[in-house]
């Protein structure tokens, strides 16, 4: 750790990430209403300043804002065969699949990184519910396995934010085989004495909730979070009642007894921090900046540029 | 037989004639009909032939659902010994759609457990037409966990349209029950084989269905959602259940292929529930064949081999 990637990586970062002026400079809380200026809003995590609403953030933002300085490494995921059931509704999969990525510039749904929280290192994994309904396939059963395998190989913490509508239907029954395979990456975590950590974001729903969503040895939940089995129209069709206030949120959940905690965004990075440094049994974390570097320390770090000079 | 499919309708038109025919011969005795009869019964048999030739996906589904086919307790009945019921999960209640206990197959003990959905009205509601809740996967768990225990195989039949979709349920945790039944599953050092022997329906029959060995009826089925749900959500419209049945790839043959299933079982012509008798029996030769099979892997050695089984779909597919 030195001053290069506390300090000046994440300047680097936020000037590039800044760069790309927005189209839209306002953006109008889904829940109460409030414009809300992008650079504020994006400050706030996508959390509605005014209501507190939270609002979807991609994969990316959401590890900027977790990791250090803005600063992790993403965890190489195997690719899955792009069709494997030659799936064909009114649009072809693959055809879904290049307008889900084009839309997000990522390649499937799940993002796997790893990187420092307040100086602890973990392997971290969010789902992006705008691709595809974040639907689980064979490549986001690929990232959790690939996720936990680094874990173990590091021994580090696996944190997991998800947030999906099920299995991804296009890929039929080999979308359900990621219920029990993404099972098997959480038991390789369990096995080696990791913690396991889920963080459901809104929505999630379906079989990724029937599966690695909720076996954490702590489930965390953003407010007012979707979390669900089946979904509230088909309960509502099948019982023919309606159903009351907040059924399948997260606080909802809280209440029943199958959450252990519901977090806001903006609070989610020092709470994960702490959770982790207990349970891998390491002291608080320091706060505030670590000692100048002494001048030997500065001279082994090179910098990129140094790098490319030789 | 009157229990007929919609695709079976010229079928049983013809065994209606035919039965017609002898009704009235038996009224009249100077009248001889077996002649005309035989001759109807004879096209029927090669209609039958020709409608389950190559049934559609979406037959196949007609099919798994038929109301008579054999189910779990009519499996349980006929081919196991000393079957002992074994109720509740400490929790909150007993979930009639879930049934399982201890039993003796061809002599062993071992832990069967399977969903029933029911064969008349009453029997139905009270199976919640096999659709368990989460005291159904934590009734299955606790079953697991003790076959474990005692070193028992494990015999799962999974007959489901999927997990109940209820209030309640919900309130009480079905996602999580579900998923850790497919822990358990993944977790038991004994020998865990299953057979869908009706309707495999989503993370309901996974919970019960991540086994060593993993058999299905000829024509039943297994699927991430019912093809009406599928044509629902993706064709915005229930009636192409056909086109999604298809698209789904959830038939027997299919997952074979896809290596989701590892055997099929041959079911009598016309369906299980034309010759239940035959059926059951040759699903009792399945697991006896899937038990012999893993009789000498250690315990260790069963759980990596079973989560091997899992990992490894991750990248299959359809040949081109």
């Amino acid at each position: 750790m030195n001053w290069i990637t506390n300090y000046v990586r994440p300047r680097i970062n936020s000037i590039f990430s800044r760069r790309e002026t927005p189209d839209n400079l306002w953006t109008k809380c889904t829940e109460c209403g409030t414009m809300l200026f992008h650079r504020e809003l994006s400050d706030n995590l996508n959390v509605c300043t005014d209501c507190g609403h939270h609002m979807a953030i991609t994969p990316r933002a959401r590890m900027e804002a977790l990791f250090d300085g803005g600063i992790f490494t993403e965890v190489e995921t195997p690719e899955a065969i792009a069709d494997p059931l030659q799936f064909k509704d009114q649009k072809k999969y693959p055809e879904r699949v290049k307008i889900a990525q084009k839309k997000t510039g990522e390649k499937d749904a799940m993002l796997v990184v790893e990187g420092d929280i307040g100086r602890t290192s973990i392997v971290a994994a969010a789902q992006d519910f705008s691709f595809m309904g974040g639907s689980m396939g064979m490549n986001v059963g690929n990232a959790i396995v690939a996720g936990a395998q680094r874990a173990v190989e590091l021994k580090r913490p696996f944190v997991l934010f998800s947030a999906a509508g099920g299995a991804r239907m296009q890929e039929g029954i080999l979308a359900l085989m990621q219920m029990p395979r993404t099972t098997v990456a959480v038991q390789m975590l369990r096995e080696a004495g990791l913690p396991y950590i889920v963080v459901l974001t809104h929505p999630t729903t379906g079989g990724v909730t029937a599966s690695y969503a909720m076996l954490g040895d702590i489930q965390i939940a953003e407010p007012n979070a979707l979390i669900a089995f089946a979904g509230t129209r088909v309960i509502e069709q099948t019982i023919g009642e309606k159903l009351p206030e907040g059924f399948q949120r997260a606080e909802y959940l809280l209440d029943h007894g199958m959450l252990d905690r519901v977090t806001k965004r903006t609070e989610m990075r020092a709470e994960l921090i702490t959770i982790v440094r207990m349970l891998l049994g390491l002291p608080p974390e320091v706060m505030g900046d670590l000692p100048a570097p002494t001048e030997a320390e500065t001279e082994k770090v090179e910098t990129p540029d140094e790098t490319a000079k030789k | 037989m009157n229990n007929y499919l919609d695709f079976e309708r010229p079928l049983a038109e013809i065994e209606g004639k035919a039965e017609e025919l002898r009704a009235l011969a038996r009224r009249s005795e100077e009248m001889d009909v077996e002649d005309e009869a035989s001759a109807l019964d004879k096209k029927a048999a090669e209609m039958l032939v020709d409608l389950y030739k190559e049934l559609t996906p979406w037959r196949k589904c007609q099919v798994a659902r038929h109301p008579e086919r054999p189910h779990c307790q009519d499996y349980i009945n006929a081919l196991f010994t000393d079957y002992t019921p074994l109720a509740g999960d400490r929790n909150f209640a007993d979930d009639h759609a879930v049934m399982g206990g201890l039993a003796r197959f061809n002599g062993r003990p071992v832990m069967v457990i399977g969903h029933e959905k029911g064969n008349d009205t009453k029997s139905r509601i009270e199976r919640n037409f096999g659709m368990a809740r989460p005291e159904g996967y934590r009734k299955a768990t606790r079953l697991m966990e003790m076959a474990d225990k005692f070193g028992l195989p494990v015999v799962t039949l999974v007959d489901t349209p999927g997990a109940y979709p209820g209030k309640g349920a919900e309130e009480r945790g079905q996602s999580e029950a579900i998923a850790r039944a497919t822990e358990k599953c993944l977790q038991i050092g004994v020998p865990l084989v299953s057979v869908i022997i009706g309707e495999g329906g989503s993370g309901g029959a996974v919970a019960f269905a991540t086994a060593n060995s993993v058999a299905m009826l000829e024509h039943s089925i297994y699927s991430v959602i019912s093809p009406e749900g599928c044509a629902s959500i993706l064709w915005k419209d229930a009636e192409k259940m056909r086109e999604a049945a298809i698209a789904l790839r959830l038939t027997a043959q299919d997952l074979t292929e896809l290596g989701v299933a590892d055997r099929i079982v041959n079911e009598p012509l016309g369906g299980a529930h034309r010759d239940r008798e035959t059926a059951i029996t040759a699903v009792g030769k399945e697991i006896e064949a899937m038990l012999v099979a893993l009789e000498n892997l250690s315990p260790k050695a069963l759980i990596t081999d079973r989560r091997q089984k899992y990992l490894d779909l991750g990248n299959k597919g359809l040949a081109a």
